[in-house]
């Protein structure tokens, strides 16, 4: 375990590496440079020539990169040349929006999708069964923004049971010691404060867990299908052991294997679907933060932002993996 | 088989007088027991139902329903098991043995149910009593062994967990005194270090090991009934004897009465009181093992007998039989053509391996560890000769798939030479290897696996013809029709995909594959292990009548040696990487040489009893 968890670290060095590069290859191909894309397409050449010159710009591209290099290893991703502020800062400020956002979405899709899986393998060819299927489709099929457009507009705008915008109320007077804003609420003991949070967190939250939700049903049944079927359970059955027992302990359990490295996967995919949840509904994580940034050509915090939700992505797939061998003891000496 | 027909002597009476009498009792029972038997007191039908019968299975019938309507899978079978007898159910896949035993347990698959017939057990109908009766009683009174011990374990549960579970599940120990029980189990049944091997999971337990636990979980609820379905068909033969004892020494020890569902005829003979013979749903005979294996009466029993491999004594003589069947005399002269050219010194040798050694490396299982050496194959050497063939027999991790693979050329010898009429294997570039691949065919032990599942028969036999460049359109169907008539296989098969066919007939398929380019070699790695014994026979005899017609050589690699005197001319005895034994077939079965090998032959089941009858 401890071998596993030490050569998927280390594995993460070349990822990174090799991230950096293309990120700082990027930004250097840009038209007219990095100093064009810094100052706009109407900049004078002298304004140019100083930027270029203040940034080291015209110096050598692998001395650049070196610079470039030792600034991340030293914590710097640059400045925001929109708001003025370092780029960590930044991302610092807004992730744990984000996180609360994700964690709400995942928690849809697992506590909603696995139950849902199951019951329509173990129902198979029953109405639940089918409605799931058609209904995941639907889910995988619908995009993103399109949902949330949907969900704001029947729930926010019109039925006014959600908020439709934000992080929480802006009347709201709350402190935010960590950022998270319903763990906030809780830690100061600012009940309504984390209530108004979660409140705001409820349709974002359905928009961006759709298509994991879709996915993770989807999985659940095909997995409990097949290892209902099992030799194993069968010999369990023989055993006499309890109905729940039997579900729990090993239908269940055996299931979760594939499932689990769906949801690994889901992650990713919910830190770049959060780009167009957060914008639909103006929340303030690092999605919506990203999607200025572009419309603003604010390169130093695009590089910074894609890098840190990279190393974000791999140590979430690391944990999976390692809960992988947490459950399956197969794995735990092969890796 | 002649003689074992000739020997219905009567000797064998005293033995057959009270199981016949169990055989004739299910023919009675319809008339002596009443439909309101579950209410009825035993004393009402002291006959009928003595108390030493455990379960008596009644005109039963088991339908599954498929998409074309109900299947029968079972009909109108009846059988009667006594305590602590031991009763058989012979036959070949889909003959319904399996499901028999199924639906005594209850666990029929979700489509399959119980259409007519009583299953009683004790005074209870199993065939209707409520799902939660029937959950009861499994793990107390009735127990189940399952085949195939690599896929009947929990994966992901400790060994011990999984027989604790039933225990506390079914009451018999609390969730404390439950591994202290566990333990006791494991040991019963021969699990060395039972104590820490139950802390284990099932894959870092060896097949025969995981058997034995499956037997400590079929019998930790000390059942009356216990159902063992082909307990060890999945085992090396040395392991099968092993655990076969231990079984047959708990079971009468406990009293336990056995339903034996199996495909091997030597094995039901050697352990059964009761053989039962199951053919297409329907039970065909069945009476005391010696009477029903000296004197068959239905016509698939003999043909069962005939091909049990273990029961016959010879090396299939094709030429002599079909010398019979044609009466051709050319027919007849052939082998001996062929034996007169074998026997010329240095003759014709198609493959020499010289001095051969195979090295892996393992990796290490800690941070740090180095990886270290494992030598698959050990300084072997062997000839081939032309026409002829040899077989190289072995337990699992005997070496002799790795040797195949090294004639193959698909893995590399470490050290020595390989030499293929005259040429090195192994030493050409890119071209010569292709050019070898022509030569040398493989014929592989799945049939199920080894079919692409999207291609038709044809295209799978045509496929090395397409690879090779071979002919056009036209004159490839030519061929792959030649291929599939020399195969037994009709016109209207080629048209169908490996899931529409039958084990039998996928190898049939897979040996006009590996003919189609008119190999001089061919390599059947346990090409007829996954068949039963009547379609093994079938297909051991085609590669014979293939030999013959198209002067092929063998190198058959197999652990079972019964398939290896029916086929083989010269025998290799491979344990761990080294050759330990060499010889003709005759020599080497009359008289081994090594202990090894005798504990080889001595595990054949029902080898004894071409001696006994």
């Amino acid at each position: 375990m401890l071998r596993l968890i030490v050569q998927r670290l280390l594995l993460l060095i070349p990822l990174l590496l090799g991230l950096s590069v293309l990120l700082f290859a990027w930004v250097r191909a840009l038209p007219g440079g990095p100093a064009t894309a810094l100052l706009g397409e109407r900049a004078t050449p002298e304004a140019i020539a100083r930027i270029n010159t203040l940034y080291g710009f015209d110096q050598p591209i692998p001395v650049q990169y070196l610079k470039y290099l030792t600034r991340l290893l030293q914590g710097d991703f640059g400045v925001s040349t929109r708001t003025g502020r370092p780029v960590l800062d930044e991302f610092m400020t807004r992730f744990p929006a984000t996180i609360e956002l994700t964690v709400v979405a995942l928690v849809i899709a697992i506590g909603i999708g696995i139950p849902l899986g199951y019951i329509a393998a173990r129902r198979a060819g029953s109405f639940i069964d089918h409605s799931s299927v058609v209904a995941s489709l639907i889910g995988v099929t619908v995009p993103v923004f399109f949902l949330a457009f949907i969900l704001k507009y029947i729930f926010a705008v019109e039925l006014g049971w959600f908020p439709s915008t934000g992080r929480q109320d802006p009347t709201m007077v709350a402190t935010h010691p960590t950022n998270f804003y319903v763990l906030d609420g809780l830690l100061t003991g600012e009940w309504d404060a984390a209530w108004d949070a979660l409140v705001h967190l409820i349709l974002p939250g359905i928009a961006l867990g759709s298509i994991p939700l879709a996915i993770v049903t989807r999985m659940t049944r095909a997995a409990v299908s097949e290892v209902q079927n099992a030799d194993y359970v069968r010999t369990a059955r023989a055993k006499g052991i309890k109905p729940a027992r039997l579900r729990g302990e090993h239908i269940l359990r055996n299931s979760m294997l594939p499932v689990l490295t769906t949801i690994g996967l889901q992650v990713g995919l919910l830190l770049s679907g959060a780009v167009l949840t957060e914008t639909v509904f103006a929340f303030a994580g690092i999605g919506s933060f990203l999607a200025e940034a572009v419309f603003n050509a604010d390169y130093p915090v695009m590089q910074g932002f894609v890098l840190m939700i990279a190393i974000v992505y791999a140590l979430v797939n690391l944990l999976v993996d390692v809960s992988y061998g947490l459950i399956d003891p197969r794995l735990r000496r092969q890796q | 088989m002649s003689d074992t027909a000739d020997q219905k002597t009567p000797g064998t009476a005293p033995d057959a007088a009270p199981a016949t009498a169990a055989a004739t009792a299910p023919a009675t029972a319809p008339d002596t027991v009443p439909d309101s038997v579950p209410d009825a007191v035993p004393d009402s039908v002291p006959d009928a139902v003595p108390d030493d019968v455990v379960l008596r299975v009644e005109d039963l019938c088991v339908d599954f329903r498929t998409e074309n309507g109900a299947a029968r899978a079972v009909s109108n079978a009846s059988l009667t098991v006594k305590r602590g007898q031991t009763v058989a159910i012979v036959g070949e896949s889909g003959s319904g043995k399996t499901t028999l035993a199924m639906a005594v347990l209850g666990l029929l698959a979700s489509n399959g149910s119980v259409a007519e017939g009583h299953i009683w057990f004790k005074d209870e109908d199993l065939g209707h009593v409520s799902a939660q009766r029937m959950a009861q009683l499994r793990g107390t009174e009735l127990g189940l062994v399952p085949q195939d011990p690599m896929t009947n374990l929990d994966p992901i549960m400790r060994i011990g967990q999984q027989i604790d579970e039933g225990l506390i599940d079914n009451g018999l120990r609390s969730r404390r005194d439950a591994r202290t029980r566990t333990v006791e189990l494991l040991d019963e049944v021969g699990l060395p270090d039972a104590g820490r091997r139950a802390s284990q999971y099932p894959h870092e337990f060896s097949g025969g090991m995981r058997q034995r636990a499956l037997i400590a979980m079929g019998l930790s609820g000390r059942p009356a009934l216990l159902v063992a379905d082909e307990p060890t068909s999945a085992l090396d033969v040395t392991v099968q004897r092993g655990i076969l004892d231990q079984l047959a020494g708990l079971t009468e020890d406990l009293g336990t009465a056995v339903l034996l569902i199996t495909h091997d005829l030597g094995l039901a003979a050697e352990r059964a009181d009761v053989v039962v013979v199951m053919y297409h749903g329907e039970i065909v005979e069945q009476g005391p093992a010696r009477q029903v294996l000296t004197a068959p009466q239905h016509e698939y029993t003999k043909r069962l007998m005939a091909a049990a491999p273990s029961l016959a004594s010879r090396r299939i003589e094709i030429a002599r039989e079909r010398g019979l069947e044609d009466v051709l005399d050319d027919a007849l002269l052939a082998p001996g053509e062929d034996a007169a050219a074998n026997g010329a010194p240095d003759a014709d040798v198609l493959v020499s391996v010289k001095d051969v050694s195979k090295v892996f490396s393992i990796r290490g299982s800690g941070l740090l560890s180095r990886s270290r050496d494992f030598t698959a194959v050990d300084g072997v050497s062997l000839d081939i000769p032309r026409g002829s063939t040899v077989a190289v027999v072995g337990e699992s991790g005997s070496g002799k798939s790795t040797l195949a693979r090294m004639i193959l050329d698909i893995e590399k010898p470490t050290t020595g030479s390989i030499t293929f009429d005259g040429g090195l294997v192994g030493a050409g570039g890119h071209k010569d290897q292709i050019a070898y691949r022509r030569r040398v065919q493989p014929v592989f032990q799945d049939p199920y696996s080894s079919l692409d599942p999207l291609y038709s028969v044809f295209r799978a036999i045509e496929e090395p013809l397409r690879a090779h460049s071979y002919g056009d359109v036209a004159k490839r169907r030519a061929r792959v029709e030649e291929l599939a008539d020399q195969v037994a296989l009709s016109k209207s098969q080629l048209q169908r995909f490996p899931a529409e066919l039958s084990g039998g007939q996928r190898q049939r398929v897979a040996i006009a594959r590996a003919l189609a380019l008119s190999p001089e070699l061919v390599v059947c790695d346990e090409a007829v292990s996954a068949l039963d014994v009547v379609v093994q026979a079938q297909i051991l005899q085609l590669l014979a009548g293939l030999q013959e017609e198209l002067g092929l050589t063998y190198l058959f690699i197999t652990h079972d040696l019964a398939v290896v005197r029916q086929i083989a001319d010269r025998v290799l005895v491979m344990q761990e990487g080294r050759v330990v034994e060499e010889g003709t077939v005759d020599t080497v079965f009359d008289s081994p040489a090594t202990d090894y090998t005798r504990a080889l032959l001595d595990a054949i089941p029902g080898r004894d009893l071409e001696l006994a009858l």
